[in-house]
């Protein structure tokens, strides 16, 4: 919908309201805008001839210098602060001591503090010693880090890799290969555009989703009651999903629950799936973080597809090797034979040189020079596997902490759970 | 520095980046004494290199510039440009892209009239992609004088300037030359976009170290702006890398290290603009057929050397040079030792073929 300059802008309500195309001197429609001034200010604004008094936000079409003194942005809302990180803004406005910040998803050490790994320290060394230069990354990434990423995911002895079926290019950590992911089944999954979340996902699951242009349903996955995984729930709503449509599983450590099918659960999920042919999406933000272990953690990934399920996968390294602001990430699309996965990369390509061109280099570098030298592969195992603990370390304590402060509720959700997040169970009023 | 300090860590930066690269990086661009960061209505976005940069202020104006969602919204890129522009735009939602005259073969120059009439013509509210300086591809930048003409046609028009600056420093060897044209529409009450890379000036290509400058009437709109800015950006990447923005965001603060950096940058373009005088001559003694003076006349890393697409290919496959098949060559690529076989190649390619 056009603008034209006569028309006044006030107040818009976000996404409905609707502006009329208009040409200087006339109104072919009445624009809905929810007006604030009196009537026949109101009347006169509608008259392009007029110039304009009052330092609302309009524009005059006729009188370039009072069009110049109002804005293009005079319509635009002020965006609410985001969910997550708007507590980590509120915990930082807060002068009282006692402070603690449980919210954002970002590993602390015992005191509080964010946590470099060694083997991290020392991939920077061997870097820095290289003194490479900081030419371009190709479009998909580095090639070495890709390749180490996707046996990462499926595990060096995959078919998938030896016959390679598959394609991985680096992406801005998770949220870009989810955005990869999801502008490229807009383009090319011409079977749907319905994406299957689970209730409840991460937050940003659903504005990445939208914005690439799909729809959004969801299944059900948490159980309040029991603070755990609604199984039946989840079977009963996933066989039920038009066949053919998307549908995205946290590999492990769901977030932000803490809640994740056990291996007999996800064989009985992948079953389903099957059957209804559905096309899966993976997302593994958390492997080696949720269990200490990697080949447990994904274990989900693998077995669908084993089960003949070609997959797509976004990785994250964020928390997993503690390179948040690095932007570490890789998306894997597993096709049918080598061929189907170089015309897929090539469409890949297509999707990111639009977006930013090729990758930032420092972050893939450190996870490349750890994931492909065995002592620092096995520093980092060790690494995960010390932060994992700790996470679990802590959920046992807070139990016992519960329980000697007198608490008689049932806390055993926060040991069952998994991952760096827990649903509590508390309610809002609660939280406050 | 950065690399000894072992107080910093990995943690990740807020949505739009680190706050004192946004700042420096936009002061650099609209100048220390600029009173539209006085008056505060400045706002920087840290993006993943020029093309981040390019996205997002697409993304935001698709959605919020000429209405809500306007995907009709004309967009002007230069004919010819970088190839990629027409993709971010498009990708961005963008349904009607169209090119305005800027390169005249016929005299190796800009076609000014051809651009002003293209934008006389255009629908008031189209966006304009306008190059900082250096035009890529071909070297070819407006004289003050010719943007001056240019501003005033958009601003009778209404058009919206959207700047790619993407070698700033880089083109004349000075940051404040190259950045004339964008200081000169601010200084003008222009409301604008501003795509800066750091990729050359700064040679952290891979770092994809970026910033859009946003400069509103106000600062109240320019808050707006950025909010709406995060929530793109949030789908995007969810936040920018913090590495590349460090160094820069350090050395425009230290002063040693800014003087070393615009030092540096003065290398880099001076050593290009040897290049260009030393190519041409070159082409001058052996007489090759035709005029040469475009190769020192145009700016920056590229040059549009006239060839045709037979003698490109000639250069390529016979001599093993290789260039676009618009006849653009990176003058970057020309050393002090290969001059004299690039010269005889291009002799041979213009007498041959």
């Amino acid at each position: 919908m056009g603008r034209a300059r006569g028309v006044p802008v006030l107040r818009l309500r976000p996404r409905s309201a609707r502006l009329c195309r208009q040409q200087p001197g006339k109104c072919a429609r009445k624009p809905r805008l929810r007006l604030r001034v009196p009537a026949p200010r109101a009347m006169a604004l509608l008259q392009p001839s007029r110039l304009l008094g009052a330092a609302t936000s309009r524009r005059a079409c006729l009188a370039p210098a009072a069009a110049r003194s109002s804005s293009w942005w005079s319509h635009v809302e002020m965006g609410p602060p985001d969910p997550i990180l708007g507590v980590t803004e509120a915990f930082r406005r807060d002068t009282n001591t006692k402070k603690m910040n449980l919210g954002v998803g970002a590993y602390r050490d015992d005191n509080g503090k964010p946590y470099v790994l060694n083997c991290v320290r020392k991939a920077e060394a061997q870097i820095a010693a290289k003194k490479m230069d900081k030419e371009y990354l190709p479009i998909a990434g580095l090639a070495e880090f890709n390749k180490a990423s996707a046996e990462l995911a499926l595990g060096e002895t995959s078919e998938v890799i030896k016959n390679g079926r598959y394609v991985t290019v680096q992406s801005i950590s998770g949220t870009g290969s989810l955005r990869i992911g999801a502008n490229f089944l807009q383009r090319f999954f011409k079977s749907s555009h319905d994406v299957y979340l689970p209730k409840p996902s991460w937050g940003n699951h659903t504005p990445i989703f939208r914005d690439a242009g799909l729809q959004l349903q969801a299944y059900r996955y948490y159980d309040p009651k029991t603070c755990g995984f609604d199984f039946s729930g989840a079977l009963d709503d996933i066989s039920k999903i038009p066949e053919k449509s998307i549908i995205l599983f946290h590999a492990c450590a769901h977030n932000p629950t803490g809640v994740d099918p056990r291996p007999e659960q996800w064989k009985e999920l992948a079953s389903v799936v099957k059957k209804r042919n559905l096309f899966v999406f993976f997302d593994m933000a958390y492997q080696g973080f949720a269990s200490g272990d990697i080949n447990r953690d994904a274990w989900a990934v693998r077995h669908f597809i084993e089960q003949g399920i070609n997959i797509v996968l976004s990785q994250s390294y964020a928390k997993n090797m503690g390179l948040y602001g690095e932007r570490v990430g890789a998306f894997t699309v597993i096709c049918s034979d080598a061929e189907e996965a170089k015309r897929v990369e090539s469409q890949l390509k297509i999707l990111i040189r639009p977006m930013y061109s090729n990758p930032p280099i420092n972050g893939a570098r450190i996870a490349s020079t750890i994931l492909n030298s065995p002592d620092l592969r096995k520093e980092w195992l060790g690494e995960v596997k010390g932060m994992a603990d700790r996470i679990i370390g802590m959920r046992t304590q807070l139990v016992s902490n519960l329980k000697k402060e007198g608490s008689s509720y049932n806390w055993q959700h926060i040991t069952d759970q998994i991952g760096m997040f827990c649903f509590t169970g508390l309610k809002p009023e609660q939280g406050s | 520095m950065i690399a000894s300090d072992t107080s910093l860590n990995h943690e990740y930066l807020p949505i739009l980046g680190l706050p004192d690269f946004r700042a420096n990086a936009s002061r650099i661009a609209l100048g220390d004494d600029s009173p539209a960061i006085k008056e505060g209505r400045v706002g920087g976005v840290q993006c993943l290199g020029g093309t981040g940069a390019l996205r997002i202020g697409a993304e935001f104006l698709r959605r919020w510039y000429n209405g809500n969602n306007n995907t009709t919204t004309p967009v002007y890129i230069s004919s010819p440009s970088w190839e990629n522009h027409n993709s971010v735009f498009t990708d961005a939602g963008f349904k009607d892209i169209r090119t305005y005259r800027y390169w005249d073969p016929a005299k190796r120059g800009l076609d000014l009239q051809g651009l002003l009439e293209d934008m006389e013509a255009a629908p008031e509210f189209s966006i304009f992609i306008l190059h900082a300086c250096a035009h890529n591809p071909t070297g070819t930048d407006p004289t003050q004088e010719q943007w001056k003409q240019i501003a005033t046609v958009m601003k009778r028009r209404f058009l919206f300037p959207f700047f790619d600056s993407a070698y700033q420093g880089f083109a004349s060897g000075c940051l404040d030359r190259d950045a004339w044209a964008v200081r000169y529409f601010v200084a003008q009450g222009f409301e604008l976009f501003c795509a800066q890379s750091f990729s050359k000036n700064f040679g952290l290509y891979n770092e994809r170290v970026g910033n859009l400058s946003v400069v509103g009437k106000d600062a109240n709109n320019v808050q707006r702006v950025l909010s709406q800015m995060e929530k793109i950006a949030r789908t995007t990447w969810s936040n920018p890398p913090s590495q590349g923005a460090r160094i820069v965001a350090t050395t425009l603060t230290s002063p040693l290290l800014f003087a070393e950096w615009k030092d540096n940058v003065k290398t880099m373009a001076d050593r290009v603009l040897l290049m260009r005088s030393e190519l041409r001559s070159r082409l001058e003694d052996l007489g090759t057929p035709g005029t040469w003076s475009h190769i020192t006349d145009q700016i920056g890393m590229f040059s549009f050397t006239g060839l045709n697409p037979k003698q490109v290919d000639y250069m390529i496959k016979e001599k093993h040079i290789y260039l676009m098949a618009s006849g653009r060559i990176n003058m970057c690529g020309l050393t002090t030792k290969n001059l004299d076989y690039v010269a005889s190649s291009i002799h041979e390619a213009v007498t041959k073929i």
